[in-house]
Parts: structure tokens; C-alpha cells; sequence
């Protein structure tokens, strides 16, 4: 196990340079100068000049890949173009809104999910069963940002029993300013795992060793537990994976929905005042966190199943 | 030829007497079983041969109530000490599983749960013990050493996918036969398995039969192997049971013209290593729609009128030895 985690380990330190080195490239492939583009059309040649140096952009190719990957080991991500701030300070600003805002969407919607799709899949053509799958399709086709817009108006604005704007002080306002961003994020998600689960628990429920289970009289509750839900359970944990960066992209909505703090609403300012440096360094370190969050889900799955532990 | 050392009749472990179910499918109620009629005797190895869809399995399962949803028992009882397992609620079954009956199913590579280690499923299997853990685990590799597994400690540790099939149909074994059964059902638990595999199986089932005494019902397309292992052999055929008798009887004395068929009219060819049943001309009738008279008629060399006619009823062929066919009836011998 240790040792398949440090292959995967490794693996995953690849691929976010991978990903680095390819975004980086893409700042130069961009037509036009990035001095230009920082500066804006009314600067003067020696400005432009001056920039390129300071961030730079008059050394050969792979010189630039080398320094920048030197910089990120150092923490050093570049200057806000505007303020002349370190870029890591302001991204590690803002990313703990982020990631409590994903990671309760996940954990939520996770939970009700699994829990949803072994109750249809054990009690499958009753009513909860129908009326998930028809909750679970109707979700799924509905974006984040809808369901946002949905939950501000008739949580916050008509009923008002929830904040809709802002992230709240201390830690109850915290949660209620929490709740309806996180309930429009992670609603869609549980019908995909809810989904999920009920097609793969139905397939490990037909498998021979859940029928010796039976044959050996063992409660239905261990059975449903150590030989049908440990196994089944696999493929949503690896969406749920992959699905970290579907998430981050339905925070860039929804933190500029409920104009929460986070590296969403941080992009999107970003983007708009072509601030590069702060564009980069949030995508980057939203990367990596894409990155370590497919490595764990791998990890879980390995744990879960010695099988997967020998596939690498 | 009577059989001197077979009059003694050995008790009764389970009676399934006029056993008949249904399979509910989209095209109306296939009749997989129909009328069966046999008796399992204590400490005896009962051989259940016939060809693929003869309900083989189907009877296998009923026996310990693991048949799937969509069949249903429509008449007759499955007696065992005064239970009918025909009509055992889920409580009742789960009580016998496990306990008094176990089973070995066909395909070892997908039998054990592949997330577990070996020793856990073999002390999951123990719940009802209130032993404790180190004394489950002994028991465990006591049991794994009765499947001659070497170095069977180690092997508590190990994951199925880790194991090839035969150990791991050993470990099957194992567990099945640690919970000290009355009766083991084993369906064909060595089709899975290359011939030199196949008779060590046979004869480790043989070996731990004689030392536990259980019953067991062995499922198999495999004459040789039935001949080598098993009593008893029962005969089906379109879902009955078309021929009953010791194997001596049953191989040397074949009484039904479907077992004739199956032999070939040639015991001596039985011992040959052919490991599927030899193919016999013709197909299976439609089990939804079952022949009105005799089942194998259309098939049968020697069928006559009657055979459309009138269903047969099990004649007497010797002691002990009975089959489903007109050519056995005494009186139509005289006429
Ligand atoms: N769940 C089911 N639904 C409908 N029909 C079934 C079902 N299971 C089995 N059957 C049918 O019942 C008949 C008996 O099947 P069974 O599996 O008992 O045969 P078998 O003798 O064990 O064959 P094999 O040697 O191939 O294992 C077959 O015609 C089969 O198609
Ligand atoms: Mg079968």
C-alpha cells in the first residue's frame, strides 16, 4: 500500500509540472506580448521594455520554464500586477473559502448520495427507489449556477431564512452563509453518486460471492456492508475524484452568485482587469489541488481494494 | 443384480418428494422442476447428472434456499427433520445456513469476496462461535490444512486474487466443511478447473467426505468424476427425475434410455477422461410447454404410442433402482 501510494505520489508531482510547463506555454502562445497585455496599449516602449526584465520574458524558452518552476518551489508565484502583492499570499487568501465550500458540497452530497443508492438498489421499483432516480436525473441536468440562482431567490430573498451574499463572520454565520452555496454546488452530485451507486451496488449484488455470502447465512447487514457496498462504492469515489475540478468550476459561479471570497470570485476579478500573474497562480494552485484530490480518491479506492493496489 | 451390501437402507437426511417450481418469465411460467422425487441418505455422496438446462442447479439451490427471485415453488416439500424446506421463511433459512447445510459453487475465481483476506471471510464465516478470535483463527488453519493447503498460516494474510483457482476452491472447501454441515451441495465444482485439478478436488472431496460424514450432493456434467466419487447418482432430465440408483447400479445397469444415451450403451467408455456429457441427438423440449407424455420420447430410440400418451411414473428396476420409462412396466413385459 505504501509503496503503491509513493508511485502514485510521484506520478502526480509529474503531471502538475506537466500541467504547469503547458500553462505557461499557453501565456506565450496567446498572441501578443504578456508585457503588453499587463501594461495595456498606453505604455511606453521603455515600460514595456523594463517589464519584460522584471518578469523575465527576454530569456530563451526553457530558461523562463526553469526559473518559474524554481519560483513555485520557493512559494513564489509573481506580483499582483496592480498592488505589487506576492500572488501566493492572495491565492492562500482566498482559499480557504474554496475549499470549505467544496469540500462540504462534496461531503454532503457524498454521504446522501451513497446512502440514496444503496437504499434504491436494495429496494429497488419501491417509491424511494422511482422517485430518486427521477430527483437524481432532474439534478444532474441542472446547472450549478441555475440551482443558485434558484436557492438566492427563494431561500434568501423570498422566505429569508438564509443569507445570500457573503461569507459570514465567525463560525454559525459562517455555516448559514454556507448553506446555500454549498446545497447548490452538491445537489447535482447526489444524483450522480446516488446514480451511481444504485447501478454498481446492482451489479456486485449479482456477483457469486454475495450469493456464498448467503450461502454461509451471514446477516444481510454484513453482507450489504463488507461484501457489496466496499466494492460498489469504488466507482463514485473515483468520480468524486475527478469531479473536484467540475466542482471548482461551479464555485467560479457560485462565489460570484452569492459574492462570496474564493479563488472563483478571485479568477473572475482577475480575468477582468487582465491581472496575468494572480490568473496563473490561482489556476496553478487550483490545479495541484485537482491533482491531490484525484490521488486521494485513487488511494481510497487501493485502500478499499488490494486489487487496484497490484494494478500499477 | 441385487446389490448384497446395499440392503441395509441408510437413513434419510432430506426427502424432496413431488418438488415442482416455476420460473416466472415474460413469455409465462417455465415448469423447471417438475415432480422430483429424492432422497438424500446420511453420510452418502448422491451424484445429480443430466444435461445444461435440465435443473440441475435449480434443485442444488432450493436446497438451501437460494433460488432466485422470480422462482417460485408450486407443489410438493423438501423434508429435513421435520422442517419443509419448500416453505422455510428467510429467518428460518438463514438459521440452516451455514450451520447444517453448505455449499461450493462452480466458479472458484468469483466465489470468495475479493476485498476481504482469506483468514477474515473464514472467521466472518464462524459469527455464531463465541469462541474467540485466536481460537477462530486456529480453527481456520486447522481447516485449511484439512484442504491440504500448504503452509496455511500464511495463507489467512493472503487476498483470493492472490491464489490460483484450485487453492482457491480449496479454501472453499474449507470453509464449507469448518462449519461442519449435514448436507454440502457442490455444483460442479470442478467444471471450472483443468482435469489434473479435477481429481485432486474429487479426490480431497472423497478424502474429507469419509473423515466428516456428511452428506453430499454433488452436481456434475462429468461421468468419470461421478462414477469415481459419488453412491448415488440421480438421473434428470426436462426438469424430473428420470432414473435413481446406486452409481454400481446406475453405471453397469442403466435402465432409463436417456442414461443409456448418456453412456453410450458403453460403461467402459465412462472412466475415459471425456469431460463434458456426450451430446445426444435432438434438443431439450420446451420446458414452458412440457410434453404431455414421456419428456425424452422425442428423442428416444425406442419410443412407442404410450410414450405420447401416458406420462411414466417411476418403475421399480431393482431394489433401490428406479426410472421414468414404460419400457420398465412388468405388466406390458407379459403382454
Ligand atoms: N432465473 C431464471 N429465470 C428463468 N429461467 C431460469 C432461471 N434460472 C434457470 N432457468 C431455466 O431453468 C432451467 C434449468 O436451469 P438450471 O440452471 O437448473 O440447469 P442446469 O441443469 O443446472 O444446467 P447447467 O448444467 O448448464 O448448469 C433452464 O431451462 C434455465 O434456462
Ligand atoms: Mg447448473
Amino acid at each position: 500500500m505504501l509503496y503503491y501510494a509513493g508511485q502514485r505520489l510521484v506520478l502526480s508531482v509529474v503531471i502538475v509540472m506537466v500541467a504547469v510547463s503547458i500553462l505557461t506555454l499557453m501565456m506565450h502562445v496567446v498572441p501578443g506580448d504578456p508585457a503588453v497585455m499587463i501594461l495595456g496599449p498606453r505604455a511606453t516602449p521603455e515600460l514595456i521594455e523594463q517589464t519584460r526584465v522584471a518578469m523575465g520574458l527576454d530569456k530563451p524558452l526553457p530558461i523562463q520554464l526553469l526559473t518559474f518552476f524554481g519560483n513555485i518551489l520557493r512559494g513564489d508565484l509573481g506580483q499582483d500586477v496592480f498592488t505589487g502583492r506576492p500572488v501566493s499570499r492572495i491565492v492562500f487568501e482566498q482559499l480557504p473559502y474554496t475549499l470549505i465550500l467544496i469540500s462540504v458540497s462534496i461531503l454532503w452530497s457524498a454521504a446522501l448520495g451513497i446512502l440514496l443508492g444503496a437504499y434504491s438498489a436494495l429496494r429497488r421499483n419501491t417509491w424511494l427507489d422511482t422517485l430518486t432516480g427521477i430527483l437524481s436525473v432532474g439534478t444532474i441536468s441542472i446547472p450549478a449556477f441555475v440551482m443558485a440562482l434558484y436557492a438566492v431567490l427563494i431561500f434568501a430573498v423570498w422566505l429569508g431564512w438564509l443569507p445570500a451574499i457573503g461569507a459570514g463572520r465567525g463560525f454559525w454565520d459562517g455555516i448559514s452563509h454556507l448553506i446555500l452555496p454549498a446545497f447548490a454546488i452538491g445537489v447535482a452530485w447526489v444524483g450522480y453518486v446516488a446514480r451511481i451507486v444504485r447501478a454498481s451496488m446492482l451489479e456486485v449484488m449479482g456477483e457469486p460471492h454475495v450469493r456464498m455470502a448467503r450461502a454461509f447465512g451471514l446477516p444481510e447487514r454484513r453482507i450489504t456492508r463488507s461484501h457489496i457496498l466496499k466494492i460498489a462504492v469504488q466507482p463514485a469515489v473515483t468520480l468524486l475524484g475527478t469531479g473536484v475540478a467540475h466542482l471548482f468550476s461551479a464555485a467560479v459561479f457560485v462565489e460570484v452568485i452569492f459574492a462570496r471570497p474564493g479563488i472563483g470570485a478571485l479568477i473572475v476579478s482577475a480575468v477582468n482587469e487582465r491581472n496575468y500573474p494572480i490568473v496563473l497562480g490561482a489556476v496553478l494552485v487550483t490545479t495541484g489541488i485537482i491533482v491531490l484530490a484525484t490521488l486521494i480518491s485513487d488511494l481510497v479506492v487501493a485502500w478499499l481494494d488490494p486489487r487496484q493496489r497490484e494494478g500499477m | 443384480m441385487p446389490e448384497t451390501n446395499e440392503t441395509a437402507q441408510p437413513e434419510t437426511l432430506v426427502s424432496v418428494r413431488d418438488l415442482s417450481l416455476d420460473f416466472d418469465t415474460l413469455s409465462g411460467p417455465l415448469h423447471a422442476l417438475r415432480n422430483v422425487t429424492l432422497a438424500l441418505p446420511k453420510g452418502r455422496i448422491t451424484g445429480l447428472v443430466g444435461e445444461s438446462g435440465c435443473g440441475k442447479s435449480t434443485l442444488a439451490y432450493s436446497l438451501i434456499g437460494l433460488l432466485p427471485g422470480n422462482a417460485s415453488i408450486v407443489g410438493g416439500e423438501i423434508a429435513m427433520d421435520g422442517l419443509d424446506l419448500a416453505h422455510l421463511r428467510a429467518s428460518e433459512w438463514r438459521k440452516l445456513r451455514g450451520t447444517r447445510i453448505a455449499m461450493i459453487f462452480q466458479d472458484p475465481m468469483t466465489s470468495l469476496n475479493p476485498v476481504t483476506t482469506v483468514g477474515q471471510q473464514m472467521l466472518d464465516i464462524q459469527y455464531r462461535d463465541r469462541s474467540s478470535r485466536a481460537e477462530k483463527r486456529a480453527k481456520a488453519v486447522e481447516f485449511l490444512e484439512q484442504v491440504q493447503i500448504p503452509d496455511p498460516e500464511s495463507k489467512l494474510d493472503v487476498y483470493p486474487h492472490q491464489l490460483s483457482g484450485g487453492m482457491r476452491q480449496r479454501v472453499c472447501i474449507a470453509m464449507a466443511l469448518l462449519t461442519q454441515p449435514d448436507l454440502l451441495i457442490a455444483d460442479e465444482p470442478t467444471t471450472a478447473l483443468d482435469a489434473t485439478l479435477e481429481m485432486q478436488i474429487v479426490d480431497l472431496l472423497k478424502e474429507l467426505q469419509g473423515k466428516f460424514g456428511c452428506s453430499v450432493l454433488f452436481v456434475s456434467h462429468h461421468l468419470g468424476t461421478v462414477a469415481e466419487l459419488c453412491d448415488d447418482v440421480a438421473v434428470m432430465y426436462a426438469g424430473e427425475v428420470v432414473e435413481r440408483g446406486t452409481a454400481r447400479q446406475i453405471f453397469h445397469d442403466p435402465a432409463h434410455p436417456y442414461t443409456q444415451a448418456l453412456f453410450e450403451c458403453d460403461p467402459g467408455r465412462i472412466r475415459e477422461a471425456t469431460r463434458e456429457l456426450p451430446t445426444i441427438p435432438g434438443t431439450l423440449p420446451d420446458l414452458r410447454r412440457p410434453p404431455r407424455g414421456c419428456a425424452f420420447r422425442a428423442r428416444c430410440p425406442h419410443a412407442w404410442p404410450r410414450c405420447a400418451d401416458e406420462h411414466p411414473p417411476l418403475y421399480l428396476r431393482d431394489e433401490g433402482h428406479d426410472a421414468r420409462c414404460h419400457l420398465l412396466d412388468e405388466t406390458e413385459a407379459v403382454a
